[in-house]
């Protein structure tokens, strides 16, 4: 839901952050589609932003480092595997700087509730030296975001502010601070040594990079992020976003540090409070990155025994760690597992798998449920892209009569993210068998709740643009056999050109063309919405 | 306003509304002026699975998600969902189940989530117009009659 007026308002953490980034005068908002993330951008373009989806992550920030660099705010969103695709630009964007404002969003899932890791992003504070921001509700995201921009002008720096799944979609009260402010007006100015990061310019820039983190830790120990609740001195707690949360209810009596910019640590702050409790327990969701910081620095602190590194926090499981509870937890009963929707080309396509006995390297997104039952017609998924390499890897060394059986399957928005290199690894080396690339393509990214990318050949707010073809882009890198394909409209064709394609031994991409069929029929009215100016052009004219 | 936070569960299969409805809810909570948070996992869920909203409001409200075994109340839209969500219940806890509504009785069969909000707001102390006024703004107005009516339906009893 957009909100425009400065009253408060119920709003999730990605709408919240989409707010303030309106509200602060962000330029440019840019990144990937990936759950618990997308809704930021999407609001941001509804609140009048300037708002587009790359084609991933890397790109995305690219773009946005591109806009920092002319001197905009802008930000870049993704989910926390999406930061692992953008890390390369944002290990070295730490050492150039920015000239305006950078703030990175890294959605991480604990829980893993829609991703196929639960990797912790706290790390690449630490590994990339970049401030980290840590909100815990919706007010926080809003605010925190607004600090970001602050924080990110003041020192030249880029900012990671990252949110966890149950911060970004949780629906909380938010009273906003300030009206819109207009964007900063751009300019170049040339600034060889401070962005060209040659070793001759880099070894100094990773100097001033460390003084800056400092000057940073330094404000950070009396800032107003971090805050302490004044409680019982029996026990003292040091957490932090989420976790905060359930610690204030599990333990309403507790004294409680709770911080904000996690990433350089206030640690003369911790160590006073420490210093004040009789016991000092640090709650933290996923890995023991605050623990041993804070360790590290000769604080000593308690820890959550390592079974609750599994999973989400919540109420129940602090209340386990409070009284020393290390027993088995009881397993929540099992609902209705996600199938693909009945009807879906996909079940063509994993029928025919199925039936073939394939080897399937599988990709990311809605199709990644042909793992399951009936079809049960996926062997491998990893990343994003990774079904054709992780398929080609296969056909090369599996004896001839398994090779020919591999297949990779990888779906339309997946294929543009990063399945295109492996396309062209496809062409450089070539197994002996030959392969089989199937590009799952129903013109939309479904699982993330349909958004566009550069093969449906409309923005993110599904105005026209420049379109990706698949079959062109295939037949240009010199593949010998493209096809294109409708797979509900005649599966045993499909299922015939699949045979065929596996028993050539050449290489071969099928296109298994037919839009999603929960978002047909927008794809019509954006097509019709997109021919309106040209007929009233025409009627105007006669 | 006293203290006690009311814990909520709505439950049900993707497609159901139950997402819709949960945001209804808080919404009315909202403007009823409570403290307020509501919870959701998106994703995978939207492919037919199981889908849950926690809502919590009171005077102040921390964590946003329901501890198991304290929701006050349990809404659920769907038969096949009532057993997966049941310990979410507290004891003494209120189940809303599917069949509290009639959907042979809704102007639109696609407003049975809305008509269960009915059912559920008879327990809470949350005025009639903020329950209104939270449908009208959740839909856009050629749905607002029937919307009205499912919660109308559901709010008489049947």
């Amino acid at each position: 839901m957009s909100t425009k007026n400065s009253v408060r308002s119920l709003l999730s953490g990605d709408e919240a952050v989409s707010l303030a980034a309106w509200h602060a005068g962000v330029a440019l908002g840019t990144g990937y589609p990936g759950t618990p993330s997308t809704e930021i951008l999407e609001n941001f373009s509804a609140l009048g932003g300037h708002a587009q989806w790359a084609p991933n992550e890397k790109v995305a920030l690219e773009v946005a480092l591109g806009a920092a660099f002319a001197g905009a705010r802008a930000i870049a969103t993704m989910k926390h595997v999406g930061l692992n695709v953008a890390a390369d630009p944002l290990f070295t964007a730490a050492y150039t700087g920015v000239t305006g404002a950078l703030i990175v969003v890294s959605a991480d899932d604990p829980g893993m509730a829609s991703s196929q890791n639960e990797q912790d992003n706290r790390h690449y504070a630490a590994a990339a030296g970049l401030p980290m921001l840590e909100p815990a509700d919706s007010q926080e995201a809003y605010d925190f975001t607004f600090q970001a921009v602050e924080i990110s002008e003041r020192w030249k720096i880029p900012v990671l502010l990252r949110m966890t799944t149950r911060v970004c979609h949780s629906r909380t009260i938010v009273r906003p601070r300030a009206a819109h402010v207009p964007p900063r007006s751009p300019h170049f100015e040339r600034d060889v040594r401070g962005r060209v990061m040659i070793p001759a310019y880099a070894r100094p820039a990773y100097r001033r990079l460390r003084q800056k983190l400092s000057e940073i830790q330094a404000w950070n120990e009396t800032c107003p992020l971090n805050r302490v609740v004044e409680g019982d001195r029996s026990l003292g707690i040091i957490t932090s976003g989420i976790s905060y949360m359930h610690v204030r209810e599990a333990a309403p009596r507790a004294s409680v540090l709770k911080l904000g910019l996690t990433h350089p640590l206030p640690l003369e702050k911790i160590r006073a409070f420490a210093a004040g409790v009789n016991r000092c327990l640090v709650i933290e969701e996923g890995d023991p990155v605050l623990t041993d910081a804070i360790r590290a620095a000769g604080v000593k602190v308690e820890s959550q025994p390592e079974m609750y590194r599994f999973g989400e926090l919540n109420v129940a499981r602090l209340r386990r760690i409070l009284s020393g509870d290390t027993s088995p937890e009881p397993a929540p009963v099992p609902g209705k597992p996600p199938q693909l929707c009945p009807g879906c080309s996909h079940r063509y396509v994993f029928e025919a798998l199925h039936k073939l006995d394939s080897i399937v390297a599988g990709d990311i997104g809605c199709y990644t449920l042909g793992v399951l039952p009936p079809f049960e017609a996926m062997d491998t998924c990893v990343c994003m892209g990774a079904s054709i390499g992780v398929g080609l890897g296969l056909r090369h060394v599996l004896p001839p009569e398994q090779a020919r059986r591999v297949v990779s399957v990888i779906g339309d928005s997946t294929f543009v993210h990063s399945g295109i290199t492996g396309l062209v690894e496809m062409v450089y080396n070539p197994p002996p068998t030959g392969h089989l690339v199937l590009i799952l393509d129903n013109s939309t990214t479904a699982m993330t709740g349909h958004q566009e990318h550069p093969g449906t050949g409309r923005t993110l707010e599904h105005e026209p643009t420049g379109k990706v073809s698949f079959e062109d882009l295939a037949r240009s890198l010199g593949i010998q056999n493209v096809h294109v394909a409708d797979p509900t409209a005649n599966p045993a064709v499909l299922t015939r050109l699949v045979q065929e394609c596996l028993a050539n031994g050449q290489l071969n991409v099928i296109i298994a063309r037919r839009p999603c069929l929960l978002i047909a029929g927008k794809i019509k009215e954006y097509d019709r919405a997109a021919s309106v100016p040209c007929a009233e052009a025409l009627s105007e004219e006669s | 306003m006293n203290d006690r936070v009311t814990n909520l569960v709505i439950a049900g299969l993707g497609g159901q509304g139950v997402l819709k409805a949960a945001g209804i809810v808080s919404d009315a909570a909202f403007r009823a002026g409570f403290d307020v948070k509501q919870s959701e996992l998106h994703g995978m869920s939207q492919r037919g699975g199981s889908v849950s909203s926690d809502i919590r409001f009171g005077r102040e409200v921390f964590s946003p998600m329901v501890p198991a075994g304290e929701a006050d109340y349990l809404v659920v839209a769907a038969p096949d969902q009532i057993e997966v969500n049941r310990s979410q219940l507290r004891s003494g806890g209120v189940l809303i189940a599917p069949d509290a509504v009639d959907p042979a009785k809704l102007a639109n069969k696609k407003s049975f989530n809305v008509a269960l909000l009915g059912v559920l707001s008879r327990h809470l102390g949350i005025a009639e117009e903020a329950w209104l006024d939270a449908i009208r703004a959740a839909f856009p107005e050629k749905l607002h009659a029937a919307n009205l009516q499912a919660f109308a339906l559901g709010r008489k009893g049947v």
